[in-house]
């Protein structure tokens, strides 16, 4: 490949990566905190060993633990019910629903 | 009498050792229960952390192994660091060595996976560069631009299918891994890093930034890769907040 032909190549591939750029930061944008739809010690955390959060929520669907999920999604995740019926549903806002004894 | 710190630790790390002398308990009698329950707690705990640090070897050498394994590697490389959130960064050179794993070669990468995940997990915030400025430069400017990528970025190289095993261990319905070289991108978009399979050339495109300007880097992925794609490699390092810095 000549020397134009890459510099053409590299103008080329930068703008059509700029312009997808701008469609996917409109989701990223979207994103928000959904506390109580976790599974136990599968909240997201990846802080490892010696951190207070790796893990650490002890009970399907705890209602202070959280995940990130698509804007707009967070009530709509379909949850099994509680044990006496009450159906559950993803939250904005801390629970107090579900805490570990 | 008092025990000296060289020798209560020498005696913490060898679980065969004698407990030292001088260690006494409230009645002034030798402390040897005393102590090895000390000594078992501080290998529990770091077998503990090493085994939240590396969930993905716990898994594939299940958790009696792993223990021995462990076990191993806290008295060869007891924590040099107060942070226990950082333990256990010589494990990829540990297994390069370790016999027992021997079968299975991918082991060494899979840590360095599991250890640039935490690095990346642990990595200072950066904002990510404007990049508008790049679309509107003159090309031969544009060949000669440096990108600084941000401390949460992180590359792996290997020669073995490290994000097919990854995946085959973190999601439900991965697919069956396949023989590859993989090169993995861990970018931190939001609060978690997230480990991406690059395109044949990204890892050698991403591995040259850190030195060369885009133009070069450029040629040294197509030199690696004949049909290496610039715009997806740039598009997974936009998308994940990569670029802090243009220049």
């Amino acid at each position: 490949m000549s020397n134009t032909m890459k510099t053409l190549a590299v103008a080329g591939a930068v703008a059509a990566a700029l312009t997808a750029h701008t469609t996917t930061t409109a989701q990223a944008a979207g994103k928000e905190k959904c506390y109580g739809v976790s599974l136990a010690g599968a909240n997201d955390c990846a802080a490892g060993p010696g951190t207070t959060c790796a893990g650490t929520s002890t009970v399907d669907y705890q209602g202070n633990a959280w995940t990130l999920v698509d804007a707009g999604t967070c009530t709509e995740i379909e949850l099994p019910a509680m044990a006496d019926g009450t159906a559950r549903e993803g939250s904005l806002e801390e629970l107090g629903r579900d805490l570990p004894a | 009498m008092t025990v000296g710190q060289d020798i209560f630790r020498a005696a913490v790390l060898d679980p065969a050792a004698m407990a030292p002398a001088g260690l006494v308990d409230p009645q002034g009698r030798p402390a040897g229960k005393r102590f090895d329950v000390y000594r078992n707690n501080v290998a529990v705990s770091l077998t503990e952390a090493l085994g939240q640090a590396f969930p993905i070897i716990r898994k594939l050498v299940g958790q009696t192994n792993f223990q021995i394994l462990a076990g191993t590697f806290l008295r060869v490389h007891p924590p040099k660091d107060p942070l226990v959130a950082l333990y256990g960064d010589d494990m990829p050179a540990f297994l390069e060595g370790f016999e027992s794993t021997r079968n299975l070669p991918y082991l060494p990468d899979m840590a360095r996976l599991e250890c640039a995940m935490r690095r990346s997990y642990h990595a200072a915030d950066s904002i990510p560069a404007d990049l508008n400025g790049l679309g509107a430069m003159d090309p031969a400017q544009l060949m000669a631009t440096h990108l600084t990528l941000s401390p949460a970025t992180r590359l792996i190289r290997s020669k073995w299918p490290i994000h097919g095993i990854w995946r085959a261990n973190t999601e439900k319905d991965a697919p069956k891994v396949q023989m590859s070289a993989d090169d993995v991108l861990i970018t931190r978009p939001d609060y978690d890093p997230q480990p991406i399979l690059l395109p044949p050339g990204g890892g050698a495109f991403i591995a040259q930034l850190r030195t060369e300007p885009l133009g070069s880097a450029f040629e040294a992925a197509q030199a690696d890769a004949p049909d290496f794609d610039l715009t997806t490699t740039l598009g997974l390092l936009i998308a994940g907040n990569a670029i802090a810095h243009v220049a």
